[in-house]
């Protein structure tokens, strides 16, 4: 990737950033920890790769993307706004009575391709998606993002088989591995490892990839495209908190909203990585 | 008089699918190992291409049918009642209902007539889960020719249809000439002015016998079948808890949440009048041949008659 896109990247991704510390605050709820470890890829998959086009939220071929881990819609919602799907002034409403943004997606607001936050169960409809243009010749990727913590569901391991019984090739699952859940470490809790053998087992692609690094990112999907007859999970290596030096790897961020100061501090260390990618 | 036809509307499900294929090209059909049995297998002989075996992973198959339905398809999702409404209920909620896709769920061996399997199968809780989801359509055919219709019907409207079909055996008594099905609209089968016996699947044809016992007695019977639970007829109900007074329901199903229950909410605010309640009560069921199984649950015309008789002597 040229120096020049990877620093556009980057800048967006830090806007991408603010717009998730900016709607979990004015919510005064929600989880920032765990958006702050998708803002990357996020950008990359809307900006770089997905064919999307926010006048057409619709549009039949489009790209899909489902968000598993449903709770990270903030950081959905703020790549959204950032590409052109809705205003950014509704991030300032994010899960208020009678506001656009549900705290978790809904298939009703522009760019949401599926409603999504019990967790295990998006990677289902991914699925569904990814049976439906196979059986109708399309083209269109299908990508899902799931909590490292998420995939402890069953269901996840449901669809796993499913989706390399059928041969999913347009699917592409994003797991993102913060090594933390709510009740602590995924090691601690009830832990989900090996991730990468796991899906191997299940006759998946794996990829590793580092959640914060454009060039990892952009070769890790690149490969995916290479794969015929297999669903690829992308095994993505993320800091959960990543832009934010007091929430980065502390499971206390998991789903606590910044207050008024910590909402000054994020959105200042924000802006002066902002500046020295824009300067 | 010609033996009465019977079939069980879970072969009625499976030939309708089969047959309404070719017009609807965006059907396609799902199950989760039991092809055999809910008769989607018969669809599978003829559409292979269209139909998807999920294995048995019930939870999967419903976010499948999900996501298929995005992308523009009418997926019939089906598996037995139990696992339909019961283990996939959760994801059914969030998945289907929520965003109110356009998935059909096909639910066979519904009710205590699923017999000899016994109680971990009899899904008598399905109508009464369904029910509290928002935007969900239940259809709960008597026959054949209904089930057949409903089908067709679920297919026609765009949304989330939880449709019930069981394993015994039923009597085909609707014409499929003149049948008409709509989705909402309860039909009125006998005409009376006593009371009315307010039947869904199964038992409207054992209300139809008991409406006849009861005749002989000199008590004019309405019989109502009401196909669709949800949403349920509220106008033809409660017109029947004016002009007769008193209203027994009749359902292969807990007392407690389905068809007996809507018609109480219903009542309530319309017309306060007396509702017996007739279905399994608050209990599970247990092994048994299907045609044992209902007469030991009172799910049969003899006792359908012996009830609305001694609730007719207690009404004023």
């Amino acid at each position: 990737m040229n120096e020049m896109t990877k620093k556009q990247l980057q800048a967006t991704a830090c806007r991408v950033r603010m717009g998730v510390i900016e709607g979990t605050y004015h919510a005064k709820s929600g989880h920032p920890g765990g958006s702050l470890s998708i803002c990357d890829t996020l950008t990359y998959l809307y900006f770089a790769k997905m064919h999307v086009d926010p006048k057409q939220p619709e549009m039949a071929d489009r790209d899909r993307l489902v968000l598993s881990k449903g709770h990270c819609a903030p950081a959905l919602y703020s790549v959204l706004a950032e590409r052109g799907f809705f205003s950014k002034e509704e991030l300032k409403s994010l899960r208020h009575i009678g506001a656009l943004l549900q705290g978790h997606p809904c298939i009703h607001i522009p760019g949401v391709d599926m409603s999504s936050g019990s967790l295990g169960q998006g990677i289902s409809a991914a699925c569904g998606m990814a049976l439906a243009a196979k059986t109708d010749n399309s083209f269109y990727k299908v990508y899902t993002i799931l909590g490292d913590g998420e995939i402890e569901e069953g269901q996840v391991w449901e669809a796993a088989m499913f989706a390399a019984h059928y041969q999913l090739d347009s699917l592409v699952a994003i797991v993102d591995n913060n090594g933390l859940q709510i009740d602590g470490k995924i090691t601690d809790v009830c832990s989900p490892e090996p991730i990468p053998e796991k899906f191997e087992a299940f006759g998946w692609h794996v990829i590793p990839m580092d959640a914060h690094d454009f060039d990892s990112i952009e070769a890790a999907f690149a490969e995916a495209e290479t794969i015929v007859g297999k669903p690829v999970a992308i095994i993505q290596t993320s800091v959960k908190g990543k832009g934010v030096s007091f929430m980065e790897n502390q499971v206390g961020w998991h789903g606590k909203a910044p207050n008024e100061t910590e909402y000054q501090q994020a959105m200042a260390e924000l802006t002066t990585q902002l500046k020295e990618l824009e300067g | 008089m010609a033996e009465v036809q019977k079939k069980a509307t879970r072969e009625s499900y499976g030939e309708a699918l089969r047959d309404l294929a070719e017009k609807y090209p965006d059907l396609v059909v799902l199950d989760a190992d039991l092809a055999a049995a809910t008769k989607t297998g018969i669809f599978q002989k003829a559409y292979p291409e269209r139909f998807f075996d999920c294995g048995i992973a019930e939870a999967n198959m419903m976010g499948v049918a999900a996501g298929l339905a995005t992308a523009g398809k009418i997926p019939f999702a089906s598996t037995f009642a139990m696992f339909a409404a019961g283990r996939a209920y959760e994801i059914v909620r969030n998945s289907i209902g929520y965003p109110h896709l356009n998935v059909k769920i096909g639910a066979t061996h519904a009710g205590i007539s699923v017999g000899e399997d016994g109680a971990t199968h009899q899904c008598n809780e399905d109508i009464a889960l369904m029910r509290t989801i928002p935007g969900m359509t239940i259809l709960n055919p008597a026959d054949d020719v209904e089930a057949k219709a409903a089908v067709e019907a679920a297919i026609l409207y765009k949304g989330p249809v939880y449709l019930r079909f069981g394993r015994l055996a039923a009597p085909i008594f609707n014409d499929p000439q003149t049948y008409q099905f709509t989705i909402g609209k309860g039909l009125t089968l006998r005409e009376g002015t006593d009371l009315t016996l307010v039947a869904t699947g199964l038992m409207v044809s054992e209300a139809l016998k008991a409406a006849e016992l009861l005749e002989a007695d000199g008590i004019s019977v309405r019989v109502l079948n009401i196909h669709t639970i949800k949403p349920l007829d509220t106008e033809l109900i409660c017109q029947a808890a004016r002009e007769t007074g008193l209203l027994i329901t009749v359902e292969e199903h807990s007392v407690i949440g389905g068809l007996g229950g809507a018609v109480a909410e219903a009542v309530t605010s319309c017309c306060p009048v007396p509702v017996v309640r007739i279905g399994v009560n608050d209990e599970y069921g247990h092994s048994g041949s299907a045609v044992d199984l209902l007469k030991e649950f009172g799910l049969c015309s003899d006792n359908i008659a012996a009830v609305a008789q001694k609730a007719f002597s207690e009404k004023k």
